[in-house]
């Protein structure tokens, strides 16, 4: 049945509605499956056996009324799963097992979907290749010794390799986008307080959201419409009417007006990057969407204002692991040494690297001169998207700088792998809803993915255009399994 | 002893050779909110748990846990910022107050920097030379940390998260103390309003008000602040005194030694009675305090306030008024009555139980006399009372109406000692009415003169002083009981 592992979620939901394929049937080609794709490393903990486990209780009494009906999924192991080991891929959660679950897991769960392990991630989010992993990088399965991006790399490879038929991952400053934009897969952030971050381990409160990431655009769709909701254990979840995203969902985005935004035309971008953006507008004119220049002024701020935001929040939220309470704990001499070990041994190098940068920018005598100027800079940023929102629908831009690179390529220049996140970050400092959809191949045949940024709480023309761009895009992964040889 | 205390009025001065110093005060009162719950999460508060039975998984910094602002704690400082008639603002931020510590479990304290909840105010101090207005800079609000245990376990150290996460008010004061009895006078107030408003127990025993004190000294009569010091967590008034005189001595002494004083955290170590040097300003925390972003600004609207406004009770200030225009209480006895919101209760319910013939003065009396030495005594505080508002009303009552006279009363009142027992039976069952036939009376003070009768000629050739011997005879043969305002009419005519 290796066909099950390669259908999309909306059609492996029809073949269990339709008792084509039990829940079991399917659990269990998705375990096998991994079994055979152990050297992509996807998966940090595997929770195989309970997977098959609840999956043959569900068949045993279905429930095909839930949007999800025994749905084997993985998750990016920055969710907390109850009696489940979570990691945020570092070490010093190696042996954190959460006695809760994240709002956006448990959502899962009551919509019929199933835990099948917790996917790879870069350490607490904080990297854009996965190699910042402590359970080592995860490969791309487009090509060997490719790195899937990240920080939802685990994720994206995951998707890519058909092992798990949709996955979550979470966005701080591209973490859904640019790993699917590097895998040929579809990735979406929601708006900032569309999903509850209750249960996600944080590494920059304002700017995390968690969002699905899936083969094609109507099964980002059917997740988000299960994954969104308004949470009040959540002070930042907002409660506003959320559309019933999947039966909302059409091609028909005629009249639509979509802005390219001068300021993403950045020195040195690849050609094909560039010809890609041009392949994008066609599209969108094929469509009837109606194509606007606009002007996103302080587009390039915002880089180096994400770069002291994200670092300033998660030198703060970090600050719990300190091996008192749970976790890690190194011994040491007394308190103070104890959390010098346990924080040195616990954590990897990029993780240190951020909480330096944090500690530094919000220290007395520097805040003024960088966090409080970031945070004004964020404005500006903000003032951009308001206004070009009263000219344009949504915003066209490529995912990202240039596709998948190599396994250790990029790791020792933090700079260069930073600029990766030059088109997605904006979006991030802005709360908006943005998705990444295939568009493309570059010289070697590495996929390229194209975003689409929409206005607040508008994730349904967000989902709608690229719906419709999709189709006429028509991209297929060209995956051969080449771990499995 | 160069040092000289004015002890007539409430100022505090030092003189070294030919300077007087007076002291200059400011106070960071930490007080602990009345509130079932804490201030993010719903965990209880209540005191004396066993170790780590009220922690949830929001106190104990769980990975992806959140903070959710409890709005009671919200109400409950409002409520404070208008008994201290500060502006409230309506938009307020939580800020991150970074340090690492093993009792912080987030390693961070949620806590309001900038824009805090409560802005300036007031408290009238009532001293004994009058009263005094001492600023409030400030009022909000923020998590109290956890308990570390360092003597339970010889190498280790024990943390105790029940306390973590407990909502706090910390409210400052402007410098404008000038001395320990101002210091004990200050304290006591913010307690009597808080107590007033039931936002704060104020039960310093257990914690829930305590104090960073910041003392500087300066000569007499200069306006510039000197450098200050401040000497952390002290949770006793005593304690605040003793810390300020020793501290305020120390800085005159470096200063006559033409020292500089070093800005600083101090420790008062109560069993040496001193100040020690905990951190000085070059070692200070740099806490980075940074906006929460896991919580939004706190918006309050003027009708949110005008409502907690429209709840705010009667508070010590103004009961005080009330009392001394309307019950005619000297404003010594109305600022002993309303300094805590029990003994005004208890008070008040005296008076509305005496009904139309009530004696206040008499119950004003009773209160501060017999019942507060009694509670003195017992060491218990007016809400434990032995006897009864109900009952001590009936008490004057009878005294007010001539069934007893003061004295018995006195008997009396040590007899209901012993379980609230009602006056009326007492006097009922011992006999103790008091005597208040004139035939009777009569009667008894013609055997008196008749077994006496030297003595009645002697006052009636002018020994008047006399005159209290029969009295005390006439009381003496009644068991007490003779009314002596009748034995007074019938002893005059009578000799």
């Amino acid at each position: 049945m290796s066909e099950i592992t390669s259908l999309t979620l909306y059609e492996l939901i029809k073949n269990i509605k339709e008792k084509k394929i039990s829940s079991n049937e399917a659990a269990k080609s998705f375990v096998d499956r991994a079994e055979k794709s152990k050297k992509i490393n996807v998966y940090v903990t595997e929770n195989f056996e309970n997977c098959l486990k609840l999956s043959k209780e569900f068949d045993d009494k279905p429930n095909f009324d839930l949007k999800l009906p025994g749905i084997p999924i993985a998750v990016k192991d920055l969710f907390c799963t109850n009696e489940v080991r979570t990691t945020a891929g570092s070490n010093i959660l190696n042996n954190f097992v959460p006695t809760y679950e994240s709002t956006v897991t448990q959502n899962i769960w009551n919509e019929g979907g199933i835990l099948l392990g917790k996917l790879n991630c870069d350490e607490f989010a904080m990297g854009s290749s996965n190699e910042t992993s402590f359970f080592g990088n995860v490969q791309n399965p487009i090509a060997e010794d490719l790195v899937p991006g990240g920080s939802s790399g685990g994720s994206s490879a995951a998707l890519a390799a058909n092992l798990t038929p949709v996955t979550i991952g979470t966005d701080t400053g591209g973490s859904i986008r640019q790993p699917a934009s590097f895998t040929g897969t579809v990735g979406l952030k929601p708006t900032y307080g569309s999903c509850s971050r209750y249960g996600i381990v944080a590494f920059a409160s304002s700017l995390d959201q968690a969002g699905p990431m899936s083969k094609d655009v109507k099964d980002s769709s059917i997740l988000l419409e299960v994954i969104s909701s308004f949470d009040k254990k959540d002070s930042t979840s907002i409660d506003f009417k959320r559309n019933n995203y999947s039966s909302e969902l059409t091609r028909n985005i005629k009249g639509l007006k979509i802005g390219i935004p001068k300021e993403y035309r950045i020195d040195g971008m690849p050609d094909e990057i560039e010809k890609l953006w041009k392949k994008g507008i066609e599209y969108a004119k094929d469509c009837g969407a109606e194509i606007i220049d606009i002007s996103l002024p302080h587009t390039s701020y915002a880089l180096p204002t994400y770069y002291i935001v994200a670092p300033a929040e998660a030198s703060s939220n970090l600050a719990r692991y300190d091996g008192v309470k749970y976790g890690l704990r190194s011994s040491g001499k007394n308190l103070i040494d104890m959390y010098e070990k346990t924080r040195s041994e616990g954590f990897g190098e990029e993780v240190k690297r951020r909480v330096m940068i944090g500690t530094y920018v919000l220290s007395s005598g520097y805040y003024d001169a960088y966090y409080l100027k970031a945070q004004k800079v964020r404005q500006l940023i903000k003032q951009d998207f308001d206004q070009a929102y009263n000219k344009v629908d949504a915003i066209l831009t490529p995912s990202t700088p240039s596709s998948a690179f190599k396994i250790g390529e990029k790791s020792n220049d933090p700079v260069s792998m930073y600029l990766n996140d030059i088109f997605t970050v904006p979006v991030n400092l802005a709360g908006l809803p943005g998705i990444s959809i295939p568009a493309g191949v570059d010289k070697n045949n590495y996929p390229l993915g194209l975003q689409i940024i929409g206005k607040p709480f508008d994730e349904q023309t967000v989902l709608n255009i690229a719906y419709s761009m999709e189709e006429k895009i028509n991209y297929k992964n060209n995956i051969t399994d080449w771990w499995m040889k | 002893m160069d040092e000289i205390m004015s002890k007539n009025n409430s100022e505090y001065l030092i003189e070294r050779n030919d300077n007087v110093y007076e002291v200059v005060i400011g106070l960071e009162v930490h007080a602990q909110v009345t509130s079932n719950s804490k201030l993010f999460s719903s965990s209880s508060t209540k005191f004396g748990a066993e170790p780590n039975t009220q922690v949830s998984l929001v106190d104990a910094a769980f990975p992806g846990m959140l903070p959710v602002i409890n709005e009671f704690c919200v109400k409950q400082a409002i409520k404070t910022g208008i008994g201290l008639k500060a502006k409230i603002n309506n938009k307020s931020v939580f800020d991150r107050k970074n340090y690492f510590y093993a009792d912080l479990p987030q390693g961070y304290q949620i806590s309001q920097y900038k824009y805090p909840i409560v802005g300036e105010g007031n408290v009238i101090l009532d001293m004994p030379e009058g009263q005094k207005q001492v600023g409030i800079e400030r009022l909000h609000l923020e998590q109290d940390a956890g308990k570390s245990i360092h003597d339970i376990d010889p190498s280790n150290t024990l943390v105790d998260l029940n306390r973590s996460g407990v909502a706090l008010m910390e409210i400052v004061s402007k410098p404008d103390l000038r001395s320990p009895d101002e210091v004990n006078a200050y304290i006591k107030k913010l307690r009597s309003i808080m107590r007033y408003l039931g936002t704060c127990d104020g039960n310093m025993q257990e914690g829930s008000l305590r104090a960073d004190v910041n003392v500087s000294v300066r000569i007499k009569g200069s306006t510039d602040l000197g450098t200050r010091c401040e000497i952390k967590n002290v949770n006793s008034i005593k304690f605040m005194q003793m810390a300020i005189i020793y501290e305020a001595n120390r800085q005159v002494d470096l200063i006559e030694e033409g020292q500089e004083i070093d800005q600083e955290t101090r420790l008062f170590d109560t069993k040496k009675n001193e100040t020690r040097s905990m951190r000085s300003k070059e070692d200070a925390h740099d806490y980075r305090y940074f906006p929460d972003p896991d919580l939004l600004p706190l918006d309050v609207t003027d009708e949110f306030i005008d409502k907690l406004k429209s709840e705010i009770p009667e508070l010590p200030d103004d009961k005080k008024k009330r009392f001394i225009d309307e019950f005619k209480v000297s404003p010594y006895d109305a600022t002993i009555l309303v300094s805590d919101i029990d003994t005004a209760k208890y008070f008040e319910e005296v008076v509305a139980k005496m009904g139309k013939n009530r004696d206040i003065k008499l119950a004003v009396n009773w209160i501060t006399g017999e019942l507060f030495a009694v509670l003195n005594d017992k060491n218990i505080e007016i809400a434990q009372s032995p006897i009864s508002a109900k009952n001590l009303a009936k008490l004057i009552n009878l005294i007010k109406n001539g069934t007893i006279s003061g004295k018995i009363a006195k008997t009396i009142f040590e007899l209901m000692l012993d379980g609230d027992i009602d006056p009326q039976i007492i006097v009922e069952e011992k006999g103790l009415k008091q005597e208040s036939d004139p035939k009777a009376l009569e009667a008894l003070i013609d055997k008196i003169i008749n077994d006496n009768r030297e003595k009645a000629i002697e006052y009636k050739q002018g020994k008047e002083k006399l005159f209290g011997f029969f009295v005390g005879q006439a009381m003496k043969v009644s068991g007490g009981k003779a009314n002596p305002q009748l034995i007074n009419e019938i002893l005059k005519k009578k000799l």
